[in-house]
């Protein structure tokens, strides 16, 4: 046996060809395997970010390159109260849709954390909104608010509720509301499972020695369940605030930024401003005005990473 | 405060155990089972009523006071059958699979020997790498559209498959990186020492021994990005134009919706047909999909 084994490793060092050399050599391997990756996220990610904030400086349209304008655009987008008006509702959608995804998403995390029957059947049920194409959902809810033919009115009509249909999208404050019902259905579950791993990650003896010590359900929750969820609970804000306020499916498929553009992100009105209405110099001014926002919202993840480390007491590498 | 008041009750009640165990079954029945039904029936209710919708006919469909519009009477599959020979549905889902599956694939191959490099070759500066890899997933579609169609059209690749497929890894790559990070590091480096003095080539190692470890965190990876590319939706309304090129969800609200009378049964079903996919594919692998969803948040 240990004479074949010996044969075949000598037979492998002589067969290394210089190719094979090249591909041991550090530097050359680390550049193969980088360069896929590297490649398309430089061309793709990294170089559009740079042009889209060279052409909010430009008044490029679609089939015209554009000249440098400088502050222009910005200039008429502060004057413009649609775009204020974007920018109002971006945040109040973003910071409503993500009180009460946590709110009840922490709710739902901390249900499905008791012991219950077929639990792992109900996580990958209440999972189903999150993986189901959002513009699709988008749609379902479309016609859950149907003016006409809304199942929502039709069931407050039956209980003697209300006398007429429930007007939900074809007014500024009630579609606005809507949008953000919408929003927070698709976000439930994602916050809930990943805040219910975070949960299990708790050990029980913390919580025997609260009981031990006395504590009631509520202390147990508040100084233990949330300070070690905290973590986790701000990676997973994180996300949640960035990829709710840059939102496009949901309000692109219900509303289309109507009524009256009352509805408006600043990405749906980036969108309209950009690719059908041809101004792509003002679409990316509109589109840049996000990022102050999200460059405060990682560099938010990034302490909350710092610290979950230093809790730990893990190096940092 | 709440101490206090709430020691009394506690003592009282282990003063009598059967009154006790009849007052959490219930209790527990109100603080656990109620809400958790309630949260199941509103996740749950715009799948069940797109799923009715799809099937009734248009009699029932507009008509609330005769037909109660919970249940159907008569199932009808017209709305399919408009939807799949009507329409150019199936040639829709056909891109869409096309789409998702060439853009996981590339994006797994790039983020793979990303990850391998990153945290086994551990070459100079890997840790910034690994921290620039994190902030792009932090760059969301929404501010990059723009810039991307200029580059599209410039690259002659407007109206193209294509280009959705050389797009979609600039959000997946980022994402399967992180996660595939993870995993190397849960693989015991000894056991590439042991390849290594027993002459592997470092392509070797990487192909014989680390990826058939990595293989779970391969799936995750690759599930999350299939679904993801299935969903993706501002790139492929913004880059593609001609009707046959259009992916499921920009097609149902581009195509179907035409003109004030909405077609809401075939809308429903084409809708019910497009998270089919997804929904069947998720089912099979949802322990990799949540693993991978909670890997990632705890990296």
């Amino acid at each position: 046996m240990s004479v074949t084994a010996e044969e075949a490793w000598v037979r492998q060092a002589k067969a290394q060809s210089a190719l094979s050399k090249l591909f041991d050599w550090k530097p050359f391997l680390v550049f193969v395997c980088m360069l896929p990756a590297a490649g398309l996220l430089l061309v793709f990610l990294t170089y559009p970010l740079g042009l889209g904030i060279w052409l909010a400086f430009t008044d490029t349209t679609i089939g015209r390159s554009g000249r440098w304008v400088g502050l222009e655009n910005f200039e008429f987008m502060l004057e413009d109260p649609i775009w204020w008006n974007a920018v109002f509702y971006s945040v109040f959608y973003t910071g409503v849709a993500t009180v009460l995804k946590f709110g009840l998403g922490l709710w739902l995390a901390l249900l499905l954390n008791n012991h219950l029957p077929f639990k792992s059947m109900l996580r990958a049920i209440i999972l189903l909104p999150w993986i189901v194409p959002t513009v699709l959902t988008a749609v379902a809810f479309w016609w859950i608010y149907n003016p006409q033919f809304s199942i929502i009115s039709w069931v407050f009509i039956e209980l003697g509720l209300r006398e007429t249909n429930i007007d939900f999208i074809n007014t500024a404050w009630p579609a606005r509301w809507s949008l953000i019902a919408a929003n927070v259905w698709r976000g439930i579950p994602f916050v809930a499972i990943s805040l219910l791993a975070g949960l299990q990650t708790i050990s029980p003896s913390l919580y025997e020695a609260a009981l031990l010590d006395g504590s009631t359900g509520w202390q147990r929750f508040r100084y233990i369940t949330f300070p070690m969820l905290l973590p986790i609970l701000a990676i997973v804000m994180t996300f949640s605030i960035i990829f709710t306020f840059t939102d496009f499916q949901l309000v692109y498929a219900i509303t289309r930024g109507g009524p009256v553009n009352s509805t408006h992100l600043l990405a749906t009105l980036a969108f309209q401003r950009g690719i059908p209405g041809g101004q792509l110099g003002e679409g990316a001014a509109i589109a840049v005005s996000m990022i102050p926002f999200l460059v405060f919202a990682t560099l938010f993840s990034y302490f909350a990473l710092a610290r979950r480390k230093w809790q730990q007491g893990e190096s940092n590498d | 405060m709440s101490a206090t008041t709430e020691a009394p009750q506690t003592n009282a009640a282990s003063a009598q155990p059967e009154a006790m165990t009849w007052d959490s079954k219930s209790r527990r029945m109100v603080t656990i089972y109620v809400p958790l039904a309630c949260f199941l029936i509103i996740l749950l209710f715009p799948f069940y009523w797109m799923t009715i919708t799809a099937f009734k006919p248009n009699a029932e469909l507009y008509d609330y006071n005769t037909h109660n519009p919970f249940w159907i009477t008569s199932p009808t599959l017209d709305h399919i059958r408009l939807l799949l020979f009507g329409t150019a549905y199936p040639r829709w889902l056909m891109t869409t699979m096309i789409v998702a599956v060439c853009a996981t694939f590339l994006s797994l191959l790039a983020s793979t020997l990303a990850a391998y490099a990153i945290q086994r070759l551990r070459y100079k500066g890997s840790q910034y790498v690994g921290l620039g890899i994190y902030l792009a997933y932090l760059v969301p579609p929404s501010i990059l559209f723009i810039p991307l169609a200029t580059m599209v059209f410039q690259l002659g690749l407007f109206d193209s498959p294509l280009a959705l497929i050389l797009v979609y890894p600039t959000f997946l790559i980022p994402f399967c990186t992180w996660l595939l990070i993870g995993y190397f590091k849960s693989i015991p480096f000894e056991l590439e020492e042991c390849a290594l003095i027993d002459g592997a080539t470092r392509l070797q190692i990487l192909w014989q021994i680390t990826l058939p470890l990595a293989v779970p965190g391969l799936i995750s990876a690759g599930i999350f990005s299939f679904t993801l590319s299935w969903n993706e939706f501002i790139y492929a309304l913004a880059f593609i134009q001609s009707s046959e090129n259009k992916t499921v969800p920009v097609a149902i609200l581009t195509e179907l919706v035409t003109g004030d009378v909405y077609q809401w049964g075939a809308l429903m079903a084409g809708s019910l047909l497009g998270s089919l996919p997804v929904a069947i594919f998720y089912s099979f692998f949802v322990d990799y999909y949540v693993s991978s969803l909670t890997g990632a948040v705890k990296e």
